[in-house]
């Protein structure tokens, strides 16, 4: 169930991106705002350009025009650099873990633009790096406790099911304590029960922490359930923004994805 | 570090008072420790005495008095141990409950115990009695541990444990006698704690125990296996269950060892390993499943590990259990066991997390010979014991040297057993209950004229004065042609094979005895994926024709076994069925120690025990389920009943 819109300011909002590979116009002309607090999703039919938007918002893409304006900044072509250190923190369709190292050892590495230590502290554990480190393992156990998968942090992501390997990308984005928090498509592949788990942990991490949260999804029952607002793309162009509710009933959504041409 | 000698903490007759003598006597020792956020935070015997003087305080502060009652929910939990304590030094009782529990099954224990005060662990527990504030408005005060997911919650109830702790200290500071005033008027004869018996086969009824019945219990504990300040337990069984009560609380106060709270149950076996108990006690089908797992991760082992595991075992087999009896073992066999012990039975011990084990036990329920014997062959001390939590769990145990396979071992000191004519085992020990709280009824009907509580249990003792339970004595029947009929006994034998989860028997006054069967999915799971059958889930599993296979050659090896006694030819399994849904505490069909409830299982799987009788081939049946949130669903299936062989009844065994 959806809450009313969540009276806070805008955080980010882009502006008239237009994004384009050589003759593929991905993007044409989009234009949003995520106010701090919500969750937004931002949907369509494949091919829309949904990821693009994401990896655009995050400093991936380059946008030929249009800007993006993070926490009142202007940036014209955002870095992810620059974004994961000012706060935004992204998932990934395909799993980018490091299948070899624990579950541990790679919520850690989302601490790593935390971690102000030099290469010498670190590698013989002395100095700032060791005040540093107990409180990075701290954080880390805290967000272990909160997606509750204790019971598999020693065990290398690689052996783990894809519904927990997911859960660990959502905790390595949490760690590095974002404002704002980009999933991609994060329930693709899992069951009623594991999405049940993840709507849960999203909602959580939203009411906790405070964290925005825009994600794609395809799942309407999951996106009609737990988003404040919603984006509708289609072949680039943006044809629907508002509440679920405002969303179920326009006809050029509909229409989108029933694949009637408009 | 050896401690100061406490085994005879003297004149300590209640619970506070022995913790407030380990706290001056021993005070920087380590009394429990929690695996929290990754690593292991411990608390010492002065630092508990403190908590629990500001938690004492805090709920004297909140209006709780001598003579209430005091419900503790959730799972094992250092605070929620204090709580019991705390509730003791203030004349009060504490109540565990179950924490998996459903609503329902709580608003009888609140009812019954007039529960106003409660401490629980987390946001499920609290939930749980939001839910049922409107049928029973008398519960005033919610005190929990774990604020998570709790921040918006605004009922007036409610109020975080740090928040009353803070009250104690205040209290405390305002009332500097108060604490130790209420500590000095606690009697040994006073109630120390209510525990609720799971009910098999009526509601459940609150046992209560007093501090010297649980006091005696745990020094003739602590002295027949010789526990010290230097022991280590691991604390994962329900604080509701007598037995955990018992060991973590009681004998931990008397002998003033250590107590490890795992992170959460599914961490538990992990942290088993971490922690390397020194006394450990798990129902045989804990034991069960870890030997599962370590047998189905050796099937996948290389040629090489799986020969020399193999080996050794046969080994084991054949001298390690004697040889840890001392009995005589020749030279040779010793000599290999000791090769058998560097190579493979250290190891084994070790990924078992049992490396510092020095007694392990088990009861409640039977254990199958080749699990016992397996334990106890790798140099696992494990025995077993027998008490119920009308007796504080305290009634048999086997001695050292004296671990035979299906005895429950012999009375404990000051402990009289006594058989009646019908074979019911009847107890009378110091360690026995006061009475059933307000059932007068039920405490005369359990309890004999001359204090003997009657266990419902029947059994005899052997040649060598071990005590050796046959069944529930309301369950032992006669087949129509007048034999014995005695369904646990049966089950068990049934149960004894990894593949086969749960059974329950049917014959009383029939022709032939029938039988349910649950499946184990994590064994016959494996055994499917080894021969490359692919199944799409548990009710999949249960409709194939190769896992009815596998289990009538399980039933037709315990027929060949049953026909060998001339008393019980007759009681060999001639038709069974496999369930399309595991046996549930959460559906009633078990309790929440999961023994199997009879009656009611026969009454609500009626169709299917008429189609096993009257021949049929199969029979349709749908039956409800409750999920654990309380919401209701059916699960519909057809089920497949198939004949056994029964074999020709033999002479008896030498």
């Amino acid at each position: 169930m959806a809450d009313a819109i969540k009276a806070g300011g805008v955080l980010l909002a882009v502006e008239n991106i237009a994004l384009a590979f050589g003759g593929v116009r991905a993007l044409s002309d989009v234009t949003f705002e995520v106010r701090e607090g919500e969750i937004r999703a931002i949907i369509g039919p494949n091919g829309a350009g949904k990821s693009s938007m994401l990896n655009v918002i995050n400093g991936v893409y380059h946008p030929q025009q249009g800007t993006v304006r993070f926490r009142g900044e202007i940036r014209r072509s955002m870095d992810p650099h620059f974004a994961a250190s000012h706060g935004i923190a992204r998932t990934f369709q395909n799993i980018a873990l490091f299948k070899g190292m624990s579950v541990l050892d790679n919520i850690m590495t989302g601490r790593n633009l935390k971690m102000h230590a030099g290469l010498l502290e670190q590698a013989f554990y002395i100095g700032r790096n060791r005040r540093e480190e107990l409180a990075h393992r701290a954080k880390v156990e805290e967000i272990i406790d909160f997606l509750q998968i204790e019971h598999i942090r020693k065990t290398p992501v690689g052996r783990l099911p894809y519904g927990l390997q997911k859960r660990v990308e959502l905790a390595r984005a949490l760690a590095a304590e974002p404002a704002l928090l980009l999933l991609d498509e994060p329930m693709a592949g899992m069951n009623v029960e594991e999405k049940q788990d993840m709507c849960r942990f999203i909602l959580d991490v939203n009411d906790e922490f405070s964290t925005t949260i825009v994600l794609i999804e395809h799942d309407m029952g999951v996106v009609m359930d737990i988003c404040d607002r919603i984006v509708v793309l289609d072949y680039g162009r943006k044809i629907g923004d508002g509440t679920p509710d405002e969303i179920r009933s326009n006809k050029g959504v509909i229409d989108a994805y029933l694949g009637l041409s408009h | 570090m050896k401690g100061p000698d406490t085994r005879d903490a003297p004149a300590s007759q209640n619970f506070p008072a022995l913790l407030l003598h380990h706290a001056a006597n021993q005070g920087d020792r380590t009394a429990i420790r929690e695996k929290d956020l990754g690593i292991w935070q411990s608390w010492t015997w002065e630092q508990v005495a403190d908590e629990v003087r500001a938690l004492a305080c805090g709920l004297a502060a909140q209006g709780f008095r001598r003579g209430m009652n005091l419900a503790i929910i959730g799972d094992n939990r250092p605070r929620l141990y204090w709580s019991f304590a705390a509730a003791q030094c203030l004349g009060g009782v504490p109540v565990p409950m179950y924490q998996d529990a459903v609503a329902q099954e709580m608003l009888y224990v609140l009812d019954n115990a007039e529960i106003q005060y409660a401490v629980v662990e987390d946001q499920e527990q609290v939930d749980k009695l939001l839910e049922l504030l409107p049928k029973y408005p008398n519960l005033k005060h919610i005190f929990y541990d774990d604020p998570r997911g709790l921040r918006h919650y605004t009922q007036p109830q409610l109020m975080p444990y740090d928040r009353l702790r803070e009250l104690g200290v205040e209290y405390n500071r305002d009332h500097p006698g108060f604490f130790d005033g209420a500590v000095g008027t606690v009697q040994p004869d006073d109630v120390c704690v209510m525990l609720y018996t799971s009910g098999t086969t009526s509601k459940p009824k609150g046992v209560c125990l007093t501090h010297a019945a649980l006091i005696a219990a745990a020094r003739g504990d602590v002295a027949f296996d010789g526990f010290g300040p230097s022991d280590e337990i691991l604390s994962y069984l329900p604080m509701a269950w007598v037995g955990d009560h018992l060991f973590s609380y009681a004998q931990a106060l008397v002998a003033g060892f250590t107590v490890n709270c795992p992170e959460s149950s599914e961490t538990a076996m992990n942290d088993l390993r971490e922690i390397g108990p020194t006394y450990y006690f798990a129902p045989p089908r804990i034991f069960e499943n870890l030997l599962t797992t370590v047998m189905i991760r050796m099937e996948d082992a290389s040629r090489i590990k799986r020969g020399l595991f193999h080996y050794f075992m046969a080994i084991a087999r054949r001298c390690g259990a004697e040889l840890m009896d001392g009995k005589p073992v020749p030279l040779s066999d010793r000599m290999l066991y000791r090769l058998g012990d560097l190579l493979i039975y250290a190891p084994l011990r070790n990924s078992l997390g049992m490396s510092r084990l020095r007694v392990a036990y088990t009861g409640g329920a039977a254990i199958g010979p080749d699990l016992y014997r397996f334990y106890r062959s790798i140099g696992i001390n494990l025995k077993q014991l027998y008490g119920q939590t009308e007796t504080a769990a305290y009634v048999c145990k086997q001695p050292n040297g004296e671990a035979k396979l299906d005895t429950v071992g012999k009375p404990m000191p000051g402990v009289e057993v006594r058989i009646t004519g019908k074979g019911e085992i009847w107890v009378k020990t110091p360690s026995m209950l006061k009475e059933y709280y307000k059932r007068s009824d039920a405490s005369a009907e359990s309890i004999s004229p001359d204090g003997y509580f009657m266990t419902g249990d029947a059994g005899f003792f052997d040649k060598d004065g071990h005590l050796k339970i046959i069944d529930r004595a309301n369950d032992v029947g006669k087949l129509a042609n007048g034999a014995l009929f005695a369904p646990q006994f049966i089950e068990n034998k049934l149960k004894f094979y990894s593949y086969v989860k749960e059974a329950v028997c049917f014959g009383d006054r029939r022709e032939m005895v029938c039988a349910f069967i649950n499946i184990d999915l994590q064994a016959v799971g494996n055994w499917a994926e080894k021969r490359n059958l692919a199944y799409s889930g548990y009710l999949d599993l249960t409709r194939r024709t190769e896992v009815y296979e596998l289990i009538l050659a399980c039933i037709e090896q315990v027929n060949a076994d049953l026909a060998r006694e001339s008393e019980l030819a007759s009681s060999q399994v001639r038709r069974f069925l496999i369930l399309h849904k595991e046996l549930d505490a959460d559906d009633d069909e078990l309790t929440r120690t999961r023994k199997v409830r009879r009656g009611f299982v026969a009454e609500k799987y009626a169709p299917l025990i008429d189609a096993l009788f009257s021949g049929k081939t199969g029979c349709h049946i749908a039956t409800e389920v409750k999920f654990e949130d309380g919401r209701r669903g059916t699960i519909e299936a057809d089920i497949k009943i198939q004949d056994v062989m029964a074999s020709e009844p033999g002479r008896e065994a030498a």
